[in-house]
């Protein structure tokens, strides 16, 4: 069953993982905080491309509505509601972050509609491609060129900025890296504008995947974040990424492998998966960096 | 008179409900370097971080260079000309040596002096120079301390202060700790140092604040406590500091 069309699957299925990976994980290294709001940024892209839709928007516009969007209301729920708690305990975030996840929910709930609505997308990306004799969906493709090209400017960003050094010391040492000069708010609302930039890109795909939104899209792509993290490593971005293609993988090979009376039990598998995980490797696929000093 | 460059004002600190500090004083003059002495849970890094913000006092005051800067963030004391070299060291061990120079210049970064403070801080210690690259959590314990120093050097500060810069190291690399910390004297950086190993702090500074249970003990130039104080009878003697148990 090892074809081209398996592996592009895969390989979408695992970019688009990955990018949900990433978002969630970038704001925990900083915070710690696993931040159950984030489904919903992705949740807002799609209202936002069902409301430019209605009022006629081209295309191009529309995807960038839909992640500013996201980026907006994820840089605004930090200022809004984690910043007055982010000095209280770690509970008062948690609990913080469900409390803002309830509210985007009625919000449009309240303001749209709590049943479904319908976001068109461009007519592209329900085409498909036939390469090598498999017919692909172009949408598949096209995820994985958008991913390729986000981790690739995430990585510069991380890598070579010195917004990036510090959101990457932040994540180490947060009080020694405001010890350096770095404001404390500037990097946590660089690290929500970016993990709403990655929601709001993997927001476009995923309703484009269903071609509807509802109040409780975000719940799905927040635990699929959740898991791949988890299997991934919690603790740098690479750890995330590694679990959004092992995910995406596993998911395939029990989509194929099982029979079809279970596979109506494919996510229970998934969850056993991520048991073992926690029982055998609690720290991810990906270990910490070098953090342990050396004795010397 | 001049006034003092860093002052502090009976200031009280806590841990939630565990009371650090009980009304702690103390004076930094301009191109003085000052000591910081005291056993274990004295209350030396409270005092370091009610100066840097990183802990609020709940009254008291900090007043540096003739601004109040007492609850001040962390990043804004920096700004003013205050670094820390943190307990610890406190390295980015994921980030080069390279990044934790850079991030050390953040505070009062520019351009075109930026090379020449590498430069300055390669000829201080060439082991930076070698290791420049490297992940800073690869580096030995020694050229981990080298690198907090220096990285809190790149901010150009006006106030340098060590939380005990020798725990942990061997003798050898004491010794280049506080050779260190005498050329830096001699170049008029003011200096607030803490240090367990009393001994060797009294060599290498003006005056010293004896800490005790949050409370200043005794205070005085670096003569006047090794008279007032036995340092052969409490945990100052120099070889066993790191015990930390034995009671003024
Ligand atoms: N993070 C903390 N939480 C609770 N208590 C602390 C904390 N840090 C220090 N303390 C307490 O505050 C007192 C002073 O500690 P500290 O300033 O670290 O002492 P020193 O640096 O002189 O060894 C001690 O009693 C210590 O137990
Ligand atoms: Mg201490």
């Amino acid at each position: 069953m090892i074809n081209l069309e398996f592996v592009i699957n895969t390989l979408s299925l695992g970019s688009l993982y990955a990018l949900l990976a990433v978002g969630l994980v970038l704001v925990y290294g900083i915070l710690k905080l696993v931040n159950f709001a984030y489904g919903e940024y992705l949740m807002v892209a799609g209202y936002a491309i069902y409301l430019s839709a209605i009022v006629g928007a081209p295309w191009w516009a529309t995807l960038i509505i839909a992640v500013a969007a996201s980026m907006l209301v994820s840089f605004l729920t930090e200022i809004a509601a984690f910043r007055p708690v982010r000095t209280k305990s770690m509970d008062a975030l948690l609990v913080t972050s469900f409390a803002v996840s309830i509210f985007l929910q009625n919000v449009v709930l309240l303001a749209v509609s709590p049943r479904a609505r319908a976001v068109p997308l461009p007519d592209f990306f329900s085409k498909t491609v036939v390469i090598g004799g498999a017919v692909l969906p172009l949408r598949n493709l096209l995820i994985i060129a958008t991913t390729a090209v986000v981790l690739a400017l995430l990585s510069f960003l991380m890598k070579k900025t010195v917004l990036g050094m510090a959101m990457r010391a932040a994540a180490d040492k947060f009080t020694t890296t405001r010890l350096m000069g770095v404001p404390a708010n500037f990097v946590i609302s660089a690290a929500f504008l970016i993990s709403g930039f990655l929601a709001g890109v993997a927001g476009i795909f995923w309703v484009g995947r269903s071609g509807s939104v509802d109040p409780l899209t975000g719940a799905a792509p927040l635990l699929i974040a959740f898991i791949a993290t988890v299997m991934g490593g919690m603790n740098s971005p690479i750890g995330a990424v590694v679990g959004g293609f092992v995910y995406g993988l596993l998911f395939n090979i029990l989509s194929i492998t099982l029979p079809a009376s279970m596979i109506s039990y494919r996510d229970a598998f998934m969850f056993a998966i991520v048991v073992l995980f926690l029982l055998f490797r609690p720290e991810g696929i990906i270990r910490r960096g070098y953090t342990e000093e050396r004795v010397g | 008179m001049t006034t003092p460059m860093l002052k502090v004002d009976d200031i009280h600190a806590s841990y939630g409900a565990v009371r650090a500090l009980h009304g702690i004083s103390l004076e930094v003059n301009e191109g003085e370097v000052v000591a910081l002495l005291g056993i274990n849970g004295a209350g030396k890094s409270t005092t370091l971080k009610s100066i840097t913000g990183v802990l609020r006092p709940t009254s008291g005051s900090v007043t540096f260079l003739g601004e109040d800067i007492t609850s001040r963030s962390p990043e804004k004391i920096v700004k003013r000309g205050i670094s820390l070299v943190p307990e610890g060291r406190e390295i980015f061990g994921a980030l080069t040596v390279e990044e934790n120079l850079r991030l050390g210049a953040f505070a009062s970064y520019h351009r075109d002096r930026y090379k020449a403070d590498l430069k300055e801080m390669f000829e201080l210690f060439p082991i930076l120079e070698e290791r420049f690259h490297q992940p800073g959590g690869l580096l030995s314990g020694g050229e981990q301390q080298m690198l907090a120093i220096a990285r809190a050097l790149m901010a150009h500060p006006k106030l340098l202060m060590l939380d005990e810069p020798s725990l942990g190291l061997s003798p050898a690399i004491t010794d280049d700790v506080f050779a260190l910390i005498t050329s830096l004297r001699e170049r008029g950086l003011t200096i607030l140092l803490v240090e367990q190993n009393a001994e060797r702090a009294l060599e290498v500074v003006d005056k010293a604040y004896l800490l005790a249970n949050g409370l200043v003990e005794v205070s005085g130039t670096a003569d006047d406590i090794k008279k007032k104080v036995d340092i052969a009878s409490v945990y100052l003697g120099g070889e066993d500091a790191e015990g930390g148990e034995v009671q003024l």
